[in-house]
């Protein structure tokens, strides 16, 4: 019954499946003599680049376990992540307990936003992307009201360096010099010239053996219940809106961590923007790294940071090159990733269409075969 | 012993029943159970016991209240949401009173219902212990419970395989189930209940109750069901089996209950007792078979009508491979085959309701496929096995349903005004056909504007026949027309197609596993079998040659016989 495809034909299938992935790594491999710049440099970069974003991305890995699609709505996280940060800043709490108190602070944040956002995308069922996009616009709006107004004013910050002149709201530009790179300097080895930070390494890596360890209980497997088909599940027993609820907690305190961790990193918050390109940009770097609406694993993570993040570094100097232009790049980060975001849901249809269609060709094959 | 049975009153034969359990407490008993839907009593009076290990047949027409009596066993919601029920439910000497399916699962009862309720990415494994899976202890579920616990796989395989051990089927435990054919679904469903055993929160299944559970299986498939079902028995489960096989039920079960208008007509033992008894039970009167009336069809002289070349259709289950077929306008095809050869992706190929290839040519012009739009442009209509899925609006009245498809295909049932500006529904004429269709395939309704989910299963299937009579196709398919229904209404629908196609002269092509009732209106009956045709026959020929065809044999005298 199989029908036996020729080498080639297989090749084309596995590119058709991995479209995205194979389009960057192929913008990649000439991007990069293009762009000049040497394998050290890009090793460095691309490091940084791994420590600073995959637990953002890691965060929206659960939600898609439980049929929910990419959430959008992990600004959420990233907001109680901020103000969490802005608090201990004020506080002049530095260095990892400055981290750690910035996390403390973020997670009954994260996790009343979490509830919330999960109650509201229960109602919305099988729109819950879309919904989850809308949510975090909505959530910004608030989130701006209590920097910009509540700071200073109800709640309670007295660092000049953070306020607005006019003595409340916080300033567009916070500097983050207490915990700038302090979990990544915590532990930093050089291999090949190349800066590793092994500290911040080690809790991506914990975060991913808590995903697949995650994956194996019985909350997993709930979750992978309700995402297949939540009336059979809820005539199983399980608790279906609560499931889902919690999917969305999870990822939405992870993604306030990860946006703690990936602050640090870059050492100043912008505080109005910061949060809402971070939700895109996470996205796009799985989408890029392989996985779809329904399926995705940690190997799409790292791929996903590596190839998009490599096209970043590599367009300006590209641009540039090749054009004369470095505003090239900025330009197309954006541009990039929404294109990914959109060319990834289309093709997500399409090859549901598609896979049908083969089956089929199958079938046809069969037929001749026979005659 | 038939003879005997019947003449006893029906209160003697149930104290003969008692006397032979004399010093055992039933497990069930059903006592003056009632149940009325807002004022529409369905349910009068019900008494029956059950005792340990016994199986018993429950039968009675359509909408006799067979299913509505196990849904108020089961603790369903739908009961209680329409005001509850009367009387009591006795479980070992011990009164219940079920507030959901939940507290009945504790007490040891399960229900495989007609449909299947299986997630399609799960392994039977994964299925049969849904939310049911043994765990490993982990620290982290002291600070965020129960639930992170981890997954012990291996006590999950052990009690599946226990599950499907004690059925005895050749059911894979790590097969997915969307690779599954359909009755290996049925048998995923059955190891679920079973592998419910005792825990301290939840007793193991002592009773099963099966609605329908072979409606959907091959006559193979059925067969080991049946002996699954007596090894359940031997080992002290009791049963409550549905069917409208009725041979079924004489071969498996120890009691017979019938049921008739929300009453019990009998309740006998089922030694010695014939299809005949059961069916005059059932109805109240003799049923005939239903006759054939062979009529001479002239092929030479009728253009063909629709023309299947080359006909592949990727229905999982029932895969066609390469069907070339021709069909005549104005008869009857009948399409017939074994369970899982191919006969039901022919017309669910063709409407384009899974992928398909090949060239489908009606009245000269080639319909492209995987499109059900064009197909039911063409003026061709299809009536699906599937009752669920592609069937019926559930939450709109009867009148809506069999009006719908017309009125949005064909603009029927439309007033114009204002030269076509204005169109207005013509309520009077939908009315009016309704309560024909009502009348004429007997639909058990209050009325037409009942809604569709209110009505029982077989009266359902009934109604998605009147939708499609309603559009007035030129060309019918209708898949497994008469399964679920009752055996006194089966003529009763056979009859209305054959009517519909000498009144209306609308071709047909029916497909059914059922070659009797092929047989009985057809003018030809051609046999699929792997995904091809295998041969077309006269209606008129021996069964015993179809029966051959079936098994993939053909007689010498026919050797590539067509008509
Ligand atoms: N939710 C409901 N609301 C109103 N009436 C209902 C409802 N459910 C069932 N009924 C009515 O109760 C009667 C018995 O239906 P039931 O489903 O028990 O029949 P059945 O014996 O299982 O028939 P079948 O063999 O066709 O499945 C029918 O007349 C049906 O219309
Ligand atoms: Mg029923």
């Amino acid at each position: 019954m199989t029908l036996h495809m020729t080498k080639t034909q297989k090749l084309l299938r596995i590119m058709g499946n991995n479209m995205v992935p194979i389009l960057f790594l192929v913008i990649c491999a000439f991007g990069i003599p293009l762009s000049g710049y040497s394998a050290n440099f890009l090793a460095s970069e691309i490091v940084i680049r791994i420590s600073r974003n995959s637990f953002l991305i890691v965060s929206l890995l659960i939600p898609i376990l439980a049929g929910m699609g990419l959430n959008f709505g992990m600004t959420l996280g990233a907001m109680a992540g901020q103000i969490g940060l802005i608090l201990i800043s004020d506080w002049g709490i530095v260095g990892i307990p400055g981290i750690i108190l910035a996390m403390i602070i973020s997670t009954p944040i994260s996790v009343l936003l979490g509830w919330w956002c999960g109650k509201i995308l229960n109602m919305a069922r099988g729109r819950e992307m879309v919904t989850s996009y809308i949510i975090g616009f909505f959530m910004n709006g608030i989130y701006q009201l209590v920097v910009l107004y509540g700071m200073g004013a109800v709640i309670p910050v007295r660092s000049n360096a953070l306020l607005l002149p006019r003595g409340y709201g916080i300033r567009n530009t916070v500097n983050l010099i207490g915990i700038r790179r302090a979990l990544d300097d915590l532990l930093l080895i050089r291999l090949f010239g190349i800066p590793i930070p092994l500290a911040t390494l080690l809790v991506i890596t914990v975060l991913c053996l808590f995903i697949l360890w995650f994956k194996k209980t019985k909350l997993g497997q709930d979750m992978r219940a309700v995402g297949q088909d939540m009336e059979v599940a809820r005539a199983a027993g399980i608790k279906v809106e609560h499931t889902r609820i919690i999917s969305i907690v999870i990822s939405t305190v992870f993604a306030g961590y990860g946006m703690i961790l990936y602050l640090q990193n870059i050492g100043t918050l912008n505080t109005y923007n910061s949060h809402m390109q971070i939700g895109m940009f996470s996205v796009a770097a799985l989408l890029v790294g392989g996985a779809s609406v329904s399926k995705a694993n940690i190997r799409n993570v790292f791929l996903g940071v590596i190839l998009f993040h490599l096209m970043f570094i590599i367009s300006p100097m590209a641009g540039k090159n090749l054009i004369g232009q470095a505003q090239l790049g900025e330009y197309f980060r954006v541009f990039v990733s929404y294109g990914v975001i959109t060319i990834s849901l289309v093709l997500y249809e399409v090859r549901k269409k598609r896979d049908q269609h083969y089956v089929g060709l199958q079938l046809a094959a069969d037929q001749e075969a026979l005659q | 012993m038939t003879v005997v049975w019947a003449d006893k009153s029906h209160n003697q034969v149930l104290k003969d029943i008692k006397e032979m359990h004399e010093n055992e407490v039933p497990l069930l008993e059903m006592k003056h159970i009632s149940k009325d839907f807002f004022g529409n009593k369905v349910l009068t009076d019900i008494n029956f016991s059950l005792n340990k290990g016994e199986i018993l047949g429950l039968v009675g027409e359509n909408g006799a209240g067979k299913s509505t009596l196990m849904k108020i066993l089961f603790g369903m919601d739908e009961i209680h949401q329409t005001g509850g029920y009367g009387g009591d439910i006795i479980i070992n000497g011990e009164k219940v009173q079920f507030s959901s399916p939940i507290d009945a699962l504790a007490k040891g009862i399960g229900m495989v219902h007609q449909e299947f309720s299986l997630l399609p990415d799960f392994t039977a494994t994964e299925n049969i212990l849904l939310n049911r899976e043994p765990l490993k202890y982990t620290v982290f579920s002291e600070l965020f419970g129960e639930r992170l616990n981890i997954l012990d796989r291996e006590k999950m395989d052990q009690i599946a395989e226990r599950a499907i051990g004690r059925l005895k089927v050749p059911l894979d435990k790590d097969m997915m189930v969307s690779q599954m054919p359909v009755g290996h679904k049925q048998f995923t469903e059955i190891a679920r209940e079973l592998s419910k055993e005792a825990t301290d929160v939840v007793e193991g299944i002592k009773l099963l109750v099966l609605d329908e559970p072979t409606a959907v299986l091959s006559e193979q498939e059925a067969d080991s069901l049946l002996k699954a079902m007596r090894l359940l028995s031997e080992s002290g489960i009791s049963i409550i089996f549905i069917s409208h096989r009725l041979q079924e039920i004489i071969d498996v079960c120890n009691t017979i209950m019938v049921m008739r208008d929300g009453q019990i007509i009998k309740t006998v033992p089922s030694q010695g007792v014939v299809i005949a008894d059961i069916a005059r039970w059932m109805v109240g009167r003799d049923v005939g078979s239903s006759k054939r009336e062979a009529r001479g069809f002239d092929y030479e002289n009728t253009p063909v009508l629709l023309s299947l070349q080359n006909l592949w259709v990727d229905m999982p289950g029932e895969v066609v491979r390469d069907v070339s077929l021709d069909v005549h306008k104005g008869e009857i095809l009948g399409i017939g085959g074994m369970a899982g050869q191919g006969k039901l992706g022919i017309p669910n190929g063709a409407m384009g309701l899974f992928p398909a290839g090949g060239k489908v040519i009606f009245e000269g012009k080639e319909i492209a496929l995987n499109n059900p739009r064009h197909f039911l442009d063409a003026g061709m209509a299809f009536v699906s096995e599937d009752r669920r899925g592609v069937g019926l609006l559930l939450d709109e009245s009867l009148e809506w349903n069999i009006s719908f498809t017309a009125m949005q295909i064909q603009e029927k049932y439309l007033k114009r005004y204002l030269g076509g500006l204005l169109k207005w529904r013509d309520q009077a004429a939908i009315e009016e056909e309704t309560e024909s269709y009502v009348k004429q395939l007997e639909i058990r309704c209050t009325s037409t504007k009942q809604k569709a989910k209110e009505l029982s299963g077989g009266n359902q299937q009934k109604v998605c026949l009147a939708k499609a009579f309603a559009v007035g196709p030129k060309l019918l398919f209708v898949s497994e027309p008469t399964r679920g229904i009752d055996i006194g209404a089966k003529s009763l629908v056979l009859k209305a197609l054959r009517k519909y196609n000498e009144e209306n002269g609308t071709t047909i092509v029916m497909i059914s596993s059922e070659l009797e009732e092929l047989r009985a209106i057809c003018d030809r009956v051609a046999i699929i079998s792997d995904g091809k045709v295998f041969g077309i026959l006269p209606a008129t020929t021996d069964s015993a040659e179809f029966g051959l065809l079936m098994i993939g044999q053909k007689s010498q005298v026919l050797e590539g016989g067509s008509v």
